[in-house]
């Protein structure tokens, strides 16, 4: 590779780009045109900020010192305009913007953002495998439901309601976001602690005789109720 | 192709160390070459009972320091040529062990040999996860009591979480061995029974120890408990779980058991 670059004569390059450029047509009388500017900008401030503005005076006729005025206006407000069309060459000064011909009409849309597509939120959560002792499962969105056992030590918190399909031996937190109609159904409770929105029991004041059967925790009132379910 | 064997339990004194030796001395029997890897450093015991203790040069810190070659390390056991012990440093702790030494030396040891069986140290810590971490197949050590199998399930959600095959979302073979067990007090109610242990632990079943005075007499003596007398209780026991390690279908007998019971074992084996 050349420490140095050479330095050579390029041709200066020029490419062609097109842009879509907001018209302004005004109407007689001037004044009262640029109040509905006004309004325009009071409705949106910024609408017009970075966008390029063409002059379209073939409605109206003004004299040179008419346009300049016109000019000026609107770059009180913010608008700078780009060119002019529609006028005499006699009327434009160099100190104007300059004159265009040639403009192809075209339609505006409204660029607006699109929404990302929102995925449906996940109201509730599978867990296939065996909570074990020590794992603890946190769903503040919605329902739990899981297919194995949960193990002495372990925890399932959720939002919603709790479903076991194997033996609880843990704790199981339901409705922790203030949800009191949430339940825990489990297929065989042996649990350590059950919470529904914050009321809860442990092993102890479970009756013994639900033990080792299908059961569910419901809240009634603020009274903790468990039934059997078969 | 090298199998890496962790025997973990998450409690102290069920049985991992007597259970690793036995293990590793049934397979050498059967013709396999057999490292058995101490990795509780600073309370090692693996050296004691394979009858090693006056033996130790170097050992597993000294290796993954870069102090010591692997082959400087292992220790041949005197009764069966292929049969290795690495043993663990006393003077150190598990913060010796680094993630990438520990990985590298199992690298090594499975170009070396057919198993590879790790002596986890109790709890959950360091030491233990480095033990398992690069294991294959695990041996889960429980006795028939509340504490121990609550323990055994933590590691075993560990062994699905912590462990490189686990992270790469591979399964870790899982097997529990009960040891300790005592037909006669299982049959009473003071123990929970092996159905218990499975349901909860819902892993397969490796096999069954019974409680016995040969258990001891053999540490005492410095041999793993298959080699010192292959004919009692436990030897077998271990014996039939080194086989079902090796594939072979063995029928699940509890020593001194009633044949029902083990009809009752055997469905539940599949699981």
């Amino acid at each position: 590779m050349d420490a140095i670059a050479k330095a050579t004569r390029q041709p200066v390059r020029m490419r062609g780009r097109s842009y879509v450029a907001f018209t302004f047509c005004p109407v007689v009388p001037i004044a009262g045109w640029l109040e509905e500017i006004d309004a325009t900008l009071a409705r949106s401030p910024g609408f017009f900020v970075g966008k390029p503005v063409v002059l379209d005076l073939s409605a109206v006729d003004l004299s040179q010192s008419a346009i300049a005025h016109l000019v000026a206006s609107l770059e009180q407000r913010n608008i700078r305009v780009l060119g002019i069309e529609g006028v005499d060459a006699s009327h434009v000064t160099t100190s104007m913007p300059p004159l265009l011909t040639g403009g192809r009409h075209c339609v505006l849309t409204q660029n607006e953002p699109k929404k990302p597509e929102a995925k449906p939120k996940l109201t509730s959560l599978l867990v296939e495998s065996p909570v074990r002792s020590g794992q603890s499962v946190v769903f503040a969105e919605g329902d739990v439901t899981v297919l194995g056992s949960v193990g002495s030590g372990a925890e399932i918190v959720a939002g919603g309601s709790i479903h076991i399909y194997g033996t609880l031996r843990g704790r199981a937190m339901a409705g922790v976001n203030g949800n009191a109609a949430a339940r825990i159904y489990c297929h065989r409770i042996e649990a350590e602690l059950l919470a529904i929105d914050g009321y809860y029991q442990t092993a102890e004041e479970i009756s013994a005789t639900l033990r080792d059967r299908p059961a569910q925790a419901w809240l009634q009132g603020d009274i903790m109720r468990i039934t059997p379910l078969i | 192709m090298a199998k890496v064997l962790v025997v973990t339990s998450g409690k102290g004194g069920v049985g991992k160390t007597t259970s690793t030796a036995a293990l590793g001395a049934a397979l050498a029997q059967m013709g396999e070459t057999v490292v058995v890897v101490d990795f509780d450093v600073g309370l090692r015991n693996l050296d004691l009972i394979m009858g090693a203790e006056r033996r130790v040069v170097f050992d597993l810190i000294n290796v993954v320091q870069g102090v010591a070659k692997l082959s400087q390390a292992l220790i041949r056991d005197k009764r069966l040529e292929n049969l290795w012990l690495l043993p663990a440093s006393q003077t150190r702790d598990k913060d010796a062990l680094t993630d990438e030494g520990v990985g590298s030396i199992i690298a090594d040891l499975r170009t070396k040999f057919d198993w590879v069986l790790c002596d986890s140290p109790a709890g959950i810590e360091r030491g233990a996860m480095l033990a398992m971490r690069y294991a294959d197949e695990a041996v889960i050590v429980t006795n028939p009591e509340v504490s121990s199998v609550r323990d055994s399930d933590r590691i075993i959600g560990m062994l699905d979480s912590k462990t490189v095959k686990a992270e790469r979302g591979e399964r870790v073979e899982k097997h529990v061995l009960i040891t300790r067990y005592d037909q006669a007090r299982a049959s009473r109610g003071e123990m929970l029974s092996i159905e218990d242990i499975l349901e909860i632990l819902a892993t397969p079943l490796l096999g069954i120890i019974p409680e016995s005075q040969d258990v001891l007499r053999a540490s005492n003596v410095g041999s793993p408990v298959t080699l010192n007398d292959a004919a009692s209780a436990p030897a077998r026991a271990y014996t039939d779980a080194a086989r079902r390690l090796m594939g072979e279908t063995v029928t699940m007998t509890v020593p001194l058991a009633r044949k029902s019971f083990m009809n009752r074992l055997l469905g539940r084996r599949a699981a």
